[in-house]
């Protein structure tokens, strides 16, 4: 908070220092952008200014102010017939599209937020320009200063395209689903022929309630997505981990083969091995055939198609994805264990399960903890077993739009494709941003790796 | 040091016999289902209402069929398809990778900690939670349901998975870095000579795991590509195939696609292993 609070004293020190100490060329480029630049004669720097400058005005005559104007009602016009000016035939008015309107007005945000920054630049360059020239510096020319941006100014050139594909493809549609939190964009709001509108707080309180038709669905699957969070995370953990002591204890035989066995399951793409699973398992498929045909059972195991059945089978199949997982991160950190601590163990006497309990358990622990999380956090947003395996089924008239094994991620998922409800899926969004954001930043900022950066060169 | 009793040697014979066998009935599990699918694929009585397990006759239809049905689906069209999305995306996000990775861990400016926090807080939402509002960009600019599209959402998702990248030149002496700057060199110079050259793990495996991306991404391809068959990559290629209305015709060359799909995917992942389990282990060690 206290760092928010100096930059900005900062940043309005320097616009105050510029406005009272700058000459009247650093007060102009206040309003025509560059000026301070060109009056020190770094003309072609002062042109970009400028030109962006007349970029931005331009941009905003003619869509921004349009797209802004609109931003408090979303369009309010639905498609309909109306008779023509001559009065002699009736036409088709075409109605708002509030989805496209909102899109612009999101749009015309960031470009002002963007041109903002531009604008302080521009004071800040004239202002230094000014200064420097003041104290009688040597101002570096165009290209002295081109040649800056591969040396001192590396970071900026290196990540303009990632940052604009990101601000593209990243920041600009959560910032617009975001606002999409507080409309009634839903499945009987769709543009173009419907128009929706803001209605604030109304879809955060329709999820919180419990007697609500989305709230009756929501607290159900909030729990299943804990639950099946904490069974796949610590299951696989547990599992794994035993695998990978099992597999390099000392009298294993032919661990390389042992190995690439539970690899292999890995690299296979997981939309494979998922569907061809699920497939394995419905109520008439060759897991039930055989069974039957062996007489083991008499009537087929309902493995996806009954509640407590297909909650048990997918936290089971996901053992059979996870576990080669942790069985090849922790057989790397098996094999770092320092090996004086066991020789000083050994040395002392201890046997090996005490040497198992006292030092290779906590060691393990210690080094793990961070992949515990990061996995949590994974197993919220488990989009593909679900999906794939069952696709939240078996489905229920009990839910709005999902079935008993649907996590968070993947009703916001059926909500977005199927249903089109888009201003309930981006408040799931936000509360599954909520729970990851709460998890991991008590534990992320507390691990060495974030505090101490370089602590390994 | 005791000697070792007869009786010890037989309790750890017991002990190895009990973990091998333990261990060979994993594995049989394990590698049930890629046995099973692969002897499906050359099954004559493959059908989606199959119940049992065993094949009922030798054929090579489904992989002939898969190659040369054109009529509904088109395997190779999605197969050259996934290929085109995988090198430009694998091209692009490298770069975008390596750029901002070098400059967070290499460089020190203002903004660094910020950018950082902000990255952050972008990974923490639900990637495709703002598909809809991708894919309306997307026909803003007037490249929605292409392949060339996929490579720039799937490049920009990319360049925000930095952290394995980053976590490998923070490991790289800044002693290099700052001897180099005293012989006169730029940040760039040192980027491109010094850096890059020392960066082969890293590089392969950043280009393997973006070249992989697009294989078995299914979400963002099934919004953007939306009904139009031919832009199909695999992976949504192959979900159609089991989808309730195609299943019956399409399962047996289902199964054949999967083995096709899975040998490079899996040769792939085999030899990246140890670089995956080194940055993962990596980050395990530091925290």
């Amino acid at each position: 908070m206290n760092q928010i609070k100096n930059s900005f004293s900062k940043i309005f020190g320097l616009l105050k220092d510029a406005w009272e100490y700058g000459d009247s060329a650093t007060k102009l480029s206040f309003f025509v952008l560059g000026l301070g630049n060109i009056a020190r004669k770094q003309i072609v720097k002062g042109l970009i200014f400028l030109a962006m400058e007349i970029g931005f005005i331009f941009y905003m005559a003619m869509f921004g102010v349009a797209a802004l104007s609109h931003f408090d009602d979303l369009g309010t016009k639905v498609p309909h017939r109306e008779i023509n000016a001559a009065g002699t035939a009736y036409i088709n008015v075409p109605g708002d599209n509030s989805m496209l309107m909102l899109l612009a007005a999101a749009v015309a945000i960031m470009v002002i937020i963007f041109f903002v920054v531009v604008w302080y630049n521009n004071i800040k360059c004239a202002y230094q320009a000014l200064l420097d020239y003041q104290m009688g510096r040597k101002l570096m020319n165009f290209k002295e200063e081109l040649a800056d941006y591969f040396d001192k100014k590396l970071h900026f050139t290196m990540l303009m395209l990632p940052v604009l594909s990101i601000l593209v493809f990243n920041i600009l549609p959560i910032f617009y689903m975001i606002l999409i939190a507080f409309t009634n964009f839903d499945q009987s709001h769709q543009p173009p022929g419907h128009v929706f509108d803001w209605v604030g707080l109304k879809n955060f309180a329709a999820m919180m309630n419990f007697n609500g038709k989305i709230g009756r669905t929501f607290w159900p699957i909030l729990e299943w997505t804990f639950i099946w969070a904490i069974f796949a995370t610590f299951m696989n953990y547990i599992f794994g981990m035993l695998l990978a002591i099992i597999i390099n204890r000392k009298g294993t035989k032919f661990k390389a083969f042992w190995r690439t066995c539970f690899v292999i399951t890995i690299a296979i793409p997981q939309f494979v091995s998922l569907l061809l699973m699920g497939h394995m398992l419905s109520d008439g498929g060759p897991m039930n055939g055989t069974l039957l045909s062996l007489g083991l059972i008499n009537k087929p195991i309902l493995f996806l198609s009954s509640k407590m059945a297909a909650r048990i089978t997918i936290i089971v199949v996901n053992l059979w994805v996870g576990m080669p997982y942790t069985m090849l991160v922790t057989t790397g950190i098996l094999q770092n264990i320092p090996s004086d601590l066991y020789e000083s163990a050994r040395v002392d006497g201890a046997n090996a399960n005490t040497i198992f309990w006292k030092i290779t358990l906590p060691y393990m622990l210690f080094v793990t903890t961070p992949k515990l999380i990061t996995d949590f956090v994974g197993n919220i947003n488990n989009f593909n077993v679900i999906f794939f395996l069952s696709n939240g089924g078996p489905m229920t008239p009990e839910y709005y739009q999902s079935g008993y094994t649907d996590l968070l991620v993947t009703w916001l998922y059926k909500l977005t494709v199927n249903s089109k409800d888009y201003c309930f899926a981006s408040v799931i969004g936000i509360f599954v941003f909520v729970i990851s954001a709460t998890v991991s930043l008590i534990t992320y900022r507390n691990t060495a790796s974030y505090k101490d950066e370089e602590g390994f060169s | 040091m005791k000697k070792e009793t007869s009786s010890m040697k037989q309790n750890r014979f017991i002990a190895n016999t009990i973990v091998h066998i333990i261990l060979s009935i994993m594995a049989i599990v394990w590698l049930f289902p890629v046995f099973w699918i692969i002897s499906e694929s050359f099954n004559a009585g493959a059908t989606s209402g199959s119940d049992s397990f065993l094949p009922t006759g030798f054929t090579l239809d489904n992989y002939i069929k898969l190659f040369t049905d054109t009529s509904q689906f088109f395997f190779v069209k999605w197969f050259f398809n996934t290929l085109f999305v995988a090198v430009g995306t694998c091209l692009l996000s490298t770069f975008y990778v390596l750029c901002v990775s070098y400059t967070l861990s290499r460089l020190r400016f203002k903004a660094r900690k910020t950018l950082m926090n902000i990255g952050l807080v972008l990974n923490m939402f639900p990637g495709f939670m703002s598909m809809i509002a991708v894919y309306y960009i997307l026909k803003g600019i007037g490249i929605s349901e292409s392949l060339t599209s996929l490579i720039f959402v799937y490049s920009a998702g990319q360049a925000l998975n930095y952290h394995i990248a980053k976590g490998f030149f923070d490991t790289i002496p800044r002693a290099i870095d700052e001897a180099a700057w005293i012989d006169g060199a730029t940040r760039f110079q040192v980027f491109y000579k010094i850096t890059v050259p020392l960066s082969k793990p890293i590089l392969i495996y950043t280009v393997l795991t973006s070249f992989m991306a697009p294989w078995l991404d299914f979400i963002f391809a099934k919004v953007i590509l939306g009904t139009n068959y031919k832009k199909y990559t695999v992976a949504i290629g192959l979900w159609t195939m089991m989808q309730k209305e195609y299943v019956d015709t399409w399962y047996g060359r289902f199964t054949a696609a999967a083995v096709i799909i899975s040998i490079p995917i899996s040769l792939l992942f085999l030899f990246m292993q140890k670089y995956y389990v080194e940055g993962m282990s990596a980050g395990a060690v530091k925290g």
